[in-house]
Formats: C-alpha cells, structure tokens, sequence
C-alpha cells in the first residue's frame, strides 16, 4: 500500500471550553511497513492523540484518517489497539481472551488455529494457554495484550506505553515482534517513556504540552547534540558529588552517572570542563560519546535540572554506624511448593545505593517485600538500620521510607491530606509536623496543589508527592519499588538528583528499577533470576562479568543484564 | 458509528460474559444462595402469622367467675400467660417487651358479673410500640372473653346466638399461609437483585479496569455489546428464578396453580426493566462503588418496599402511591403471587406483562444513549 | 501511638468526606429512606376497595352496606350483580374482600333470626385479608348487638386500652425501627468497602510498611462509620419528634449508649467482610448478604416473637434486633437504664466477637 495508513492533520483538542489544549495543531502520519514513535513528558497529550486515532474521542478541529476515512468512521477491524492496561480480562485464560479478540476482530475460522500458533509461538505464551491473564506476570500481561491487539492482522497497531512496568528482556522480545509485523506492511504507532525504544524507530514524534516539537527519523534530533556528549572516567568514589557540581554548571546542559564514569551533554560548542575543575583526580579520562536520542530529548526540553538537592541540603545527617544499613541472610520465601526467593544474602553499608535487577516474576519483589516486611520469610532474617526484621518490625518500618511503583498513595484525598497522613503515622507531630511538611512543599514545587486530590495531578507530581511522603520522617534507609516508572526523562533526573543528594548524607537505598540507565547510579546490584542471585557486584563489574562469559566486550548494563540471564539458563540446562 | 451485525463476535462476548460469571463466586452468591437465604426465611423464620403471644394477667378478683376466666386466658391457644401478679409488677416486663399485653380482671368482676347495673369489664393493656400485635392482643383477648361468656351462658342453659354470623372464606389459601404470598413475592426480589445490581455492577467494572477501551476499539457496535451483557444475566435470573420455584414447590409447600409458560412470560417480562435499569446505572456511574449504591436505593429498597411485597399500596400516602406507579417491581408482584395461589389469569398478566415491557424498553433506550463509544 | 492514631483517623475521615458524590451517598438516601420508608412500611391495611353482592333489597342489607362504606378504612364499596362478577372481581384485585348479602338477610334479622353475611376474602395477600376479616367481623358484631334484645346482651365486656402509642399510629412504630435499619445499611457498607477498597486501590502496601499497628488501623476505619452513625442518628433524634410527631420519652444519654454499642458491634461484621474480601464488589456483596437477613431478623418487617424458637435463638446474634428494642424502647416507653443495658451488653458481646475475628483475619490475610 502507497499512502500512510493513519493521517491527523492540525488536531485540536480541548477538555474543557476554553481549557488548555490537551492537543494544539498536531499533524502525524503513520507509514505502513515502518516503527513510528511517540515520545513527549507527561502530559503531553500522547494518550489523547491515540484515543483521537483510535476513535474513541473527537477532535475540536482538524482530521484524523484511518485508511482514508475518518477515524470514528473507520473500520476497526483494521485497528489493532493496546491500551496502556492491557484490556485484558484478567479471569479469562489467555487461550479465551486470545480467541474473545479473534471473534471481535472478525478473524475467519479457518486463520484461526495457524495464527494462534503463531501468535502464541511468537510470545511464548504456548505453556501458559489456560493461565488465568491475572496470574501473569507484567511482561507476560504484555505479550498477550499485544497478540490480542494483532490477532487479525491490523493495518494499524497502536501501543500506548507498552513497556512500562516490563523488564528489559520482555521489551527486547516485544520490540523484536512487532518489528517483525510492521517489516509485513502494517504501520506501527508505538507510544514510550523510554527512549532507548524511541531511538530504534523509524520516525519519531515528539509532543510537549499539546505541540509536536520534532517530527522525523530519531537521529535528525539525535543528531543537535553531536559532538556534545563526553564520558568522564572519574573512578565510583565521590562520583555523585561531581555530578552536582558538573550540572549546577551553566555550560553542561545534562548528565548521569555510569557506572563509574559520568555521562556529560554540553552547550554547543563549549569543551567538557578538565576533570580537576570538577574536583575529579586529574588523571580522569574524557572521550567523546555516541549521542543518544535521550540526549537530544532533554536537550530540546530545555536541559536536566541543576545538581542540587534542596531536598537534602536540609535533611539530617545519617549518623555512622558499625553494622550494614541493610542486611539480608539467607532470605527464602516458598508459597505452598512453589520458591520465589530463595537463600538470597548480602548486605548494604550505609550511604550506598543497591539495586535489584531482574526479570518480571523471577524474585526480586519479593526480596524487596520481606526486607519492608510485607512478607514474612519463610527461613533466614534481614535487619534493616539494625532492627531484626522478625523480632522488631514495627522499629525496622519507623526507620524506613518507601515509595511503590505504581501511584500508591490516597488519589481521592488532597495533597496536604496526604502529606499530613503520611507524616502523622511516621509520628511527627506538632511543630516538627509543620515544619517537615512545609520543606517538602517548597522543594517539590507542591504549594499550587495543596488542595488537589493527589490523583489528578500529573504522574511527574504524583511521584514527587511519593517521594516526599516517603522522606518526611527523614529515615534512614529508603525503600524505592521502580520509583520512575513511566515518568518522563526529566522528572527521573530530578528524582535522581535527590536520591545522591540523601546518600551523600548517609541515607541507604533499596532500589528496583527495570531502566538501565537508573540502574547505572547505583553501587551495587544484585541480579535475581529464578528466584536466585544470579550475579552481585558494581554495574561495572557486572558488565566485565557478562563480557567474559559472553566473550563480548563494551557491553551496555542492560546487554549484561540479558547476557547474565542467558548465562544462567545455559548453565542450568546443562547441569 | 454501527456496524453490520456479527454472529461471531456475538457468541464471542457471550462466551467471555458466562465465563466471568462462572469464575466470580460473588456473582453466583448473589444468584443462588441469595434466593436460598431469602426464601428460607420468608419459609420459616420471617412470618406475620401470630404464634402465641405472651401476655401476662392480673387476676385481682377471686370470685369463681374470674378464676374461670382466667384459666380460660391460660387455656387459649393464642396466649401465653407468664404472670398472675398486680398491673404495676407486670408494668415493667411490658416495659422491657418481655410481654406484649397485660389483662386485667379487676376487683369487681364477680360481683358486677351476678349484677344488673354496669357489665363486668375486663382491662386489655397492650403495648402499643408494636401497633401490629397490639391489635392482635386486643382482638384475641376480646375473643377468649366471648367465647368464656359463650360457655357460661350454655352452662345455664341460654343459647344466646350471635345476631349477625360472618361467614369468612379465605380463597386460594384457606389456612391464611403467608408464605403463600411472601414466596412468591421474593422470587421478585432475587430477580431484581440478579437483573439490577448484578448487571450494574459489571458494567462498571468494564469501566473501571480499562477493558472497556480495548472493547471499544474493537469492531463491536454499543448495541451489540450492551445485548451481549444482558443475555447472561437474563439466563441468570431465569435459573434463579426456577430455583426459586422448585424449592418454593417442594421444599415450603407453596401450591402452583398456572402454567410454567405464564410464569416464563412473567420473569420474562420483570426481566426487561430490571436489566435495562443496571445497564443504565453503570452507564451514567461508571464506578462500581456509586452504581451498587443507586442499585439498591433506586431497585432493591423499592422492589423490596414498595412494589406491594411485604406493605399493603393502597395504605400509603397518595405521594407515596405515586412513586409505587415508577417501580417496575409493583407490576410483578401481582401476577407473581397468582400464577402460584391462583391459576392463569391472562387479562392480569397481560395488562402488567405490557407495563414492564414498556418500562424496559425505555430504560434500554436510555442505556444505548448512555453508553457511547466515547471515553469522556 | 497518638500521634499515628490521630493520622490514620484523620486519614480515615477524609477518605469517606471528600468526595462530594460520597458526601451526598452517606447523608442522602438516608434522609430520602426515613421519609420514603417511614411513610410506606405500614402493616396497617386502610383505603381498601370492598366488593358488595347484595341480593336483598331490605332494610338491614342497606344498613349494614352504609355501615360499611362508612368505615374509615375502607375507600370504595363495589356494587356486584352476579357470582361471576365477585369472582372477576376478586381474581383481578379489583377487591380484597366482598360480602354477600342473601335475600333472606333482612327478614332474618327483622324476625330475630340468626342472619348470615358471607365474606370472601382474597387469600393471596393473606395477611391483609385477615386484618380486613377484621373490620368486617367488628361492623357485623355491632350492628348485631344493636339489633339484640338488652337481656341477650353479655354481662362482660373487654375495654382496651394501648399504652405506649394510645391510637396504634403504625409511624411511631416505624421511625424508630427506620433508626436501626437504616444504619444498618449504612454502617455497614461503609465498613466494608473500606479494606477493600485499600487493597483494590493498592496503597494497601503502603499501610502495612509505615509503623501503623494492626490495631491502629483497625481503630481508624472503624472511627468513620461510627462518626456518620452518630450523626446520622442524631438527625434522626431530631427529625422523628419535630417532623413525624413521635414522642421521645427516654433518655437521650441513654439512647447514644446503647447506639455506640450497636455501631461497634455492625463496624465489627463490616470489619469481618472486608478484611475477607479480595475486591470492592465482593465486599458490597458479602455486606449485602449479611445486610438482607440482618434485617428481616431484627424485628422491623415481622416481629421477632413470631419466628420460631430456634430462630428466636440465632437472632440473638443479631445486632439490630437488640438495638431495635432499644430504640422503640427510649422513644415510646421511656425505658429504664437497667432495660437499656439488658439489650445492651448482648451488643457489646457480639463487638467484642466480631471484632476480634476481624483482627485475627486481617493479621492472617497481611501477606
């Protein structure tokens, strides 16, 4: 087919009369054949602009054509659409909300069998068949959702957010698949907050506030920061204080750590500054690196947030202590016959950030779980700020914050109610209560929405807010289950910049995270697959740990992360 | 937008709505041991049929005929006599409701019994707080005296025959049962409860998970899926329907006089507008929380209270009389209670067949309107 | 601890007010139930349609129909011709009764015969058949002892007189059983939707890893229903007695007693469903499961002396059926302090019971 399948010519679209424009003049097209992105911040109206192409909203001005009619009008058998919860029936079977789909979408009984093989083959979804899709796990959920979407071959696949939530491997795999369809002839619009995604497709869209900023193939955007971005090899030590001070700089407009080195994006035209003016070790080697699109995209927004954290310029110091923040001996958790952490150790000094690695459903949460005591484990014990998980609980969760993945906090209550809840039951009381809530008000930029319900705000609020309740009663050791998950590049440097700031204070940090380059601030990882720990030791170690095994070299953390998983497998088929 | 009709994707949404009635052990809790619940008590427990009532009785005459008397009251089958003690003893226990009625035989009774001047009068004093059996305690109480007086008449030899004799016969349920007509009526409940709050509540659900979105995308016109969600629960109630009736049959005695046809006409027809009434709750809440509170203020409550059930219509306020014209429940009970006690009377059932139907069809036209293929 | 405590109140609080659509669902329908309800759950039977056969033309039919049509609880009398129009009009509900008059009648009674009326009576609504069976028996019986000779008439009478409520308004009755029930259905949905909706809406986590005690959070949901139960019944204090004319012999202090007792123990059944409940739907449904038997058993829709004795036995274990004796209790008869605490430590048992079977679960159910 010549033309594209999918056209929004100059869309308007309001929510209220005379509201902001949710969508101001945007015009897309979808190629058949090719990957098309759609990246923005919250709130920039992706999900509006895919509810508009999908029919299920109409515009306030201009057009939106599916296959040459317009989208309301639209045969939507020719729509493969995948909501960003899946739309899966979570008591149905994967087999019954496979075949649900198939029927809705017209598939001939005939196709039926052979493309559900394929569907199935595709996803590896075959053993799991009578499943229930609630028992899934998230990567699974996502697998299915999407063969549900494709089950009669769409001309138009829409994917809102597919890959939040989901571990690197899953995303790998997906991405793998639907490469494959749109390389058969149908357009592909895939929405993302990661931008490592984003780069791989073809053309890109990228909306700010309701208006589309660049449109095109993703290196014509990457290609504004060429010659910009520097890699300085300034050793683990201190590495986050160089980072403040490398981004409170007026002539670097973004940086991140990795691993042992910080990853610089600088103002046109202007050198990497020496790593001596930084405080680096002189000796400290600077080279130019591949420009990233994630590095066009925070540049085009405007630059990263400056180094600082007022947040912990104002928290207490974590005194000194002889034994780890965080202690996990043994750690096992079986559910009736079935193990899903087992004999996990290791321990976390304080003023150190930890990661937990691994793929969906392998183990990880619940590590995470039993060290919050959530659950309770089966044998072995953990301490956390020195209080014995078992025998002094309700001590080890007074000195702990913790921020869930997804939005966990009250959405139908206010801000302050929230705020006032979370920092009542942490027992601050009084003056202190006021006070403690009045700091993370201005640090977070939360004054304007005191008296807003919590769930209507932005994602990039509703997470500052989490972070702020979590941080209120100033503990010790914080809890953080994919704190970023789903937010937009910008708000997860500000988060991170808070995060360095409180360890360098002497605050200890459990971290989950499926992003990669989240999982690069970190001191060290554990890599739990299966239920074990399959790999333990700096981002850089591991990398080194996965190049030997896989006989590569220069890997990213997230080729070691599938290297070390593959190792795994092998080494357990063969035993 | 409508598209062409697909008998595929309507078995499909089928298959899918039975499933997930199946699998939730809500649902069938709702639809089956609900019922069950409900007719048990109405069966055995819930009953305005008065069993014997506990008075007490201040004997305060020892003369022959108010011993007589008294021991009469002891006798009566309605009665049950617990104290013989002075009114102000027996003023408490009234007080606390351990007894619902005091008889006084006061000081006199024998002597103005033997005389010519004033008749003997015995006191009745029932508790009022409950004016139900309060009345029956006054009707009983003045029964056993007639009868008494009755006796010592005969004992003296005077046949004085009441001048007036009413002659009662009680149709279709002679032994005034009132399950007879409290079965039926509940059966209409359980209907309610099965097409309202039921179909209310997954609706909403569709809405609050998101699968609503993926739905709508889909070829599926709104028509088509609304259909696809009545279907299911339309077999639903019929099934709790017929169990209902097979245990009212067999399990509580209640006769069954019509025909199995009328009585599916009937749940038929109750069924339109108890459907149609959830799908337009979930369609305008969206929110399983605020769809299953108007479900039960604006279905349940109602079918429950003023469809004629348990309270008699004609003896509410007019206002009130109006509002019952508005429930879709008031013109079931009626045939519901004669296809069980009475037979096939097809002009009733006709005449409020047509009622529902109409009110079913408006509230499924208010529904398709409700639910447009838009996200607000 | 206090501090924790008065968060998770607060919290509590707020989670069931700020909602305006919630708001309105708490104070609304109870309102709308007390009107609605208090006017159309009557046992009386009044406005009734009586069918008349009347095939004497004397004088004593006409008197006893005028008697009849002049009886205040009955609307219309209903001239029939002809046995097959008694039968219409009975089968179609046009009637509820109708009384045949033979030929014979007046002339019986003029020659001081015995006279008889025959009554048919719609068994269908057996109940009110009855009561109707009533009235009829009371018009015949006095005109009877009209007509009778002074020597025939009896010796003995039965005067009556009803305390508590001297003419049987069927709304005394009524309001202050409304007060029981419909708490009821309030305190208990509010209750049990409250876990669950923490657990469907996932912050249920987050409660479990702050330093709250099982027994603080416990404590803060059960604040709220009791709060909107109070409330609620002290709207209803004052609207009974003001708007539906009720009296109100009792004690205040008294009443507001025995209703903490009574919101404790519903808070507890509410707590137990919740804390059994996976999603909010099979919360609203188990607490609707508990509610409807709840409330057929507590004395409200037929009294609890006419079920039999083993079922007399598990209302025990009901809390509104000690509350509503309570409640009638403080408004009509002025009920002492020591009857009020006879109906009210049954409530505080079942609290205590029912509440600690709650914390139990919800400790079992954490993980």
């Amino acid at each position: 087919m010549a033309g594209p399948v999918a056209i929004a010519h100059a869309v308007t679209k309001r929510f209220a009369p005379g509201g902001p424009a949710a969508l101001d003049g945007v015009s897309i097209e979808i190629e058949p054949g090719r990957m098309t992105g759609l990246v923005g911040p919250d709130g920039a109206g992706k999900t509006t602009l895919i509810r508009l192409l999908t029919g299920l909203l109409d515009p306030d001005a201009g057009t939106v054509e599916v296959m040459g009619k317009a989208a309301a009008e639209a045969d939507r058998a020719v729509i493969g659409y995948m909501p960003q919860r899946f739309g899966l029936y979570e008591d149905l079977s994967v087999i019954e909300n496979l075949s649900l789909y198939a029927d809705l979408r017209g598939l001939d009984a005939g196709e039926r069998d052979a493309r559900f093989r394929r569907l199935l083959d595709f996803t590896d979804l075959e053993r799991f068949r009578t499943r229930l899709a609630g028992k899934l796990s998230g990567g699974m959920k996502q697998k299915l959702g999407l063969a549900c979407a494709m089950v009669k071959a769409p001309a138009l696949l829409v994917l809102d957010e597919p890959g939040v939530g989901v571990d690197p491997v899953s995303r790998r795999e997906l991405w793998a698949m639907v490469r494959e369809l749109a390389g058969e002839g149908i357009g592909v619009l895939w929405s993302t907050a990661y931008l490592d995604e984003a780069e791989k497709c073809d053309t890109v869209f990228l909306l700010s506030e309701g208006r589309l900023l660049h449109a095109g193939p993703p290196a014509d955007l990457t290609g504004q920061v060429e010659g910009r971005v520097f890699r300085m090899a300034t050793g683990a030590e201190g590495r986050r204080l160089l980072l403040a001070r490398a981004l409170n700089r007026d002539d670097v407009t973004d940086g991140t750590i990795q691993g042992a080195s910080l990853r610089l994006v600088m103002k046109p035209g202007i050198a990497p500054p020496a790593p001596d003016a930084l405080g680096a070790p002189a000796s400290s080697q600077v080279a130019p690196a591949v420009p990233r699109f994630e590095d066009a995209f925070v540049d085009i927004l405007g630059g990263g947030p400056p180094g600082t954290s007022a947040l912990a310029a104002a928290y207490r110091a974590v005194p000194e202590r002889q034994e780890p923040a965080i202690l996990a001996e043994r750690l096992t958790k079986r559910f009736g016959d079935f193990t899903a952490a087992d004999d996990i150790s290791f321990a976390i000094p304080r003023g150190q950030i930890f990661g937990l690695l691994g793929p969906n459903g392998a183990g990880k949460s619940t590590t995470f779980k039993m060290l919050c005591g959530l659950l309770t484990p089966t044998s072995g014990n953990g301490r956390v700020a020195g209080h014995d998980l078992r025998t002094a609980r309700a001590d080890a969760r007074q000195s702990l914050g913790y921020m869930a993945q997804k939005f966990s906090l009250y959405g139908d209550l206010s801000v302050r109610q929230n705020l006032n809840f979370f920092s009542g039951v942490y027992g601050l009381t009084g003056r202190a209560q006021r006070q403690a809530i009045e700091r993370v008000v201005e640090v977070f930029r939360l004054g304007d929405y005191l008296p807003v319900n919590s769930g209507s705000m932005p994602l990039g609020f509703k997470q500052r807010l989490a972070l702020a309740c979590a941080v209120m009663h100033q503990p010790p050791v914080l809890f953080l289950d994919e704190p970023t998950s789903g937010v937009d590049p910008i708000v997860r440097r500000e988060f991170w910049t808070h995060i360095n700031g409180l360890v360098e204070k002497g605050v200890t940090v459990l971290v989950t995270t499926h992003f990669m380059d989240e999982a690069e601030y970190c001191d060290r990882i554990a890599l739990i697959y299966r239920a074990q720990q399959i790999a333990i030791g700096t981002p850089d170690a591991l990398k080194a740990q996965a190049a030997t095994e896989a006989g590569l070299h220069d890997l990213t953390l997230e080729d070691a992360f599938i290297a070390l998983i593959e190792a795994s497998d092998r080494k357990r088929e063969a035993a | 937008m409508s598209q062409a009709f697909s008998a595929q994707r309507f078995r499909a949404m089928l298959v899918k709505e039975t499933l997930q009635i199946l699998r939730d052990p809500s649902t069938l809790l709702i639809a089956f041991v609900l019922p069950l619940i409900l007719l048990f008590l109405f069966g055995y427990g819930v009953s305005l049929d008065t069993t014997r009532i506990r008075v007490g009785l201040a004997l305060q005459d020892m003369s022959a005929p108010a011993q007589s008397l008294a021991t009469a009251y002891e006798r009566s089958r309605w009665f049950e006599v617990t104290g013989r003690r002075d009114v102000e003893g027996l003023k408490p226990e009234l007080v606390a409701g351990r007894i619902r009625g005091i008889i006084v035989i006061p000081a006199d009774f024998g002597r103005r019994l033997a005389g010519t001047g004033e008749p003997a009068a015995i006191q009745v004093i029932t508790d009022g707080s409950l004016p139900n059996t309060a009345g029956f305690v006054a009707a009983y109480a003045e029964g056993v005296r007639a009868s008494w007086a009755a006796g010592q008449a005969e004992e003296r030899g005077a046949r004085p025959q009441p001048p007036i004799t009413l002659l009662q016969r009680f149709w279709f349920n002679p032994e005034l049962a009132s399950r007879f007509f409290l079965i039926p009526g509940s059966i209409a409940i359980v209907m309610t409860m099965v097409g309202t709050l039921l179909t209310a509540l997954v609706v909403a659900r569709e809405w609050e998970r998101g699968t609503m979105e993926a739905i709508m995308a889909t070829p599926i016109g709104m028509a088509e899926f609304l259909a696809t969600k009545v279907i299911p629960y339309f077999i639903l109630g019929l099934g709790s329907m017929t169990l209902c009736t097979l245990v009212a049959i067999f399990a509580f005695g209640v006769p069954f006089r019509g025909s199995p046809l009328a009585l599916l006409a009937i749940a038929t027809a109750f069924l339109m507008p108890a459907l149609g009434q959830g799908l337009l709750i979930s369609a305008a809440t969206k929110n399983q929380f605020v769809a299953s509170q108007v479900a039960l203020l604006s279905a349940f409550l109602p079918a429950m209270l003023l469809s004629g059930f348990l309270f008699e219509i004609a003896s509410m306020p007019k206002i009130i009389q109006a509002i019952t014209y508005l429930v879709p429940a008031r013109y079931v009970i009626p045939p519901l209670q004669t296809v069980f006690v009475v037979g096939d009377l097809w002009d009733l059932f006709l005449r409020n067949i047509a009622v529902m139907l109409g009110f079913g069809a408006l509230f499924f036209l208010l529904a398709i309107r409700a639910t447009r293929r838009r996200i607000a | 601890m206090w501090g924790r405590l008065r968060a998770i109140i607060v919290k509590e609080i707020w989670a069931i007010l700020r909602d305006p659509r919630a708001r309105l669902i708490l104070v609304v329908p109870p309102l709308i139930q007390l009107f609605v309800l208090g006017f159309a759950s009557t046992l009386e039977v009044k406005n009734i349609d009586v069918g008349v056969y009347n095939r004497d033309d004397g004088a004593w039919s006409r008197e006893f129909v005028q008697r009849l049509a002049g009886s205040p609880n009955i609307r219309r009398i209903v001239r029939i011709d002809h046995p097959a129009a008694l039968r219409e009009a009975i089968d179609d509900q046009r009637v509820i009764a109708a009384v045949v008059l033979d030929q014979r009648f007046s002339a019986d009674v003029a020659a001081r015969r015995p006279a008889v009326i025959q009554a048919i009576f719609d068994g269908r609504r057996s109940n009110a058949a009855q009561i109707v069976s009533g009235y009829l028996e009371r018009i015949a019986g006095e005109l009877g002892a009209e007509i009778a000779p002074q020597a025939a008439r009896p010796r003995s009478q039965s005067a009556v007189v009803h305390w508590f409520n001297p003419n049987l308004d069927y709304l005394w009755f009524t309001m202050p059983a409304l007060v029981v029930i419909i708490s009821t259905l309030a305190g208990l949905g509010v209750t049990a939707l409250s876990v669950a909706r923490e657990r469907e809406l996932g912050t249920f986590d987050q409660l479990m890893v702050s330093p709250l005690r099982v027994q603080e959070i416990l404590v803060g949901k059960m604040v709220p229903p009791i709060l909107v139960g109070l409330f609620n019944g002290s709207l209803y204090l004052l609207l009974i007695p003001t708007v539906f004319g009720v009296p109100l012999t009792g004690s205040i202090p008294l009443f507001y007693l025995a209703l903490f007792f009574y919101l404790l123990a519903l808070v507890g059944i509410g707590m137990f469903v919740s804390s059994l409940a996976k999603t909010q739907q099979q919360a609203f449904l188990g607490a609707f499961l508990v509610t409807v038997p709840a409330t057929l058993l507590s004395g409200y829709a037929t009294p609890v002396d006419n079920m039999p004795a083993w079922l007399q036995v598990l209302a025990e274990a009901n809390p509104p059926k000690h509350f509503l004796i309570v409640s009638e209790g403080v408004f009509l008869k002025a009920m002492p302090a020591a009857e009020v605490a006879a109906n009210t430590w049954p409530l505080a048992v079942i609290a205590l019971g029912t509440l600690t079977a709650s914390a139990l679960l919800f400790r079992a159910r954490m993980e």
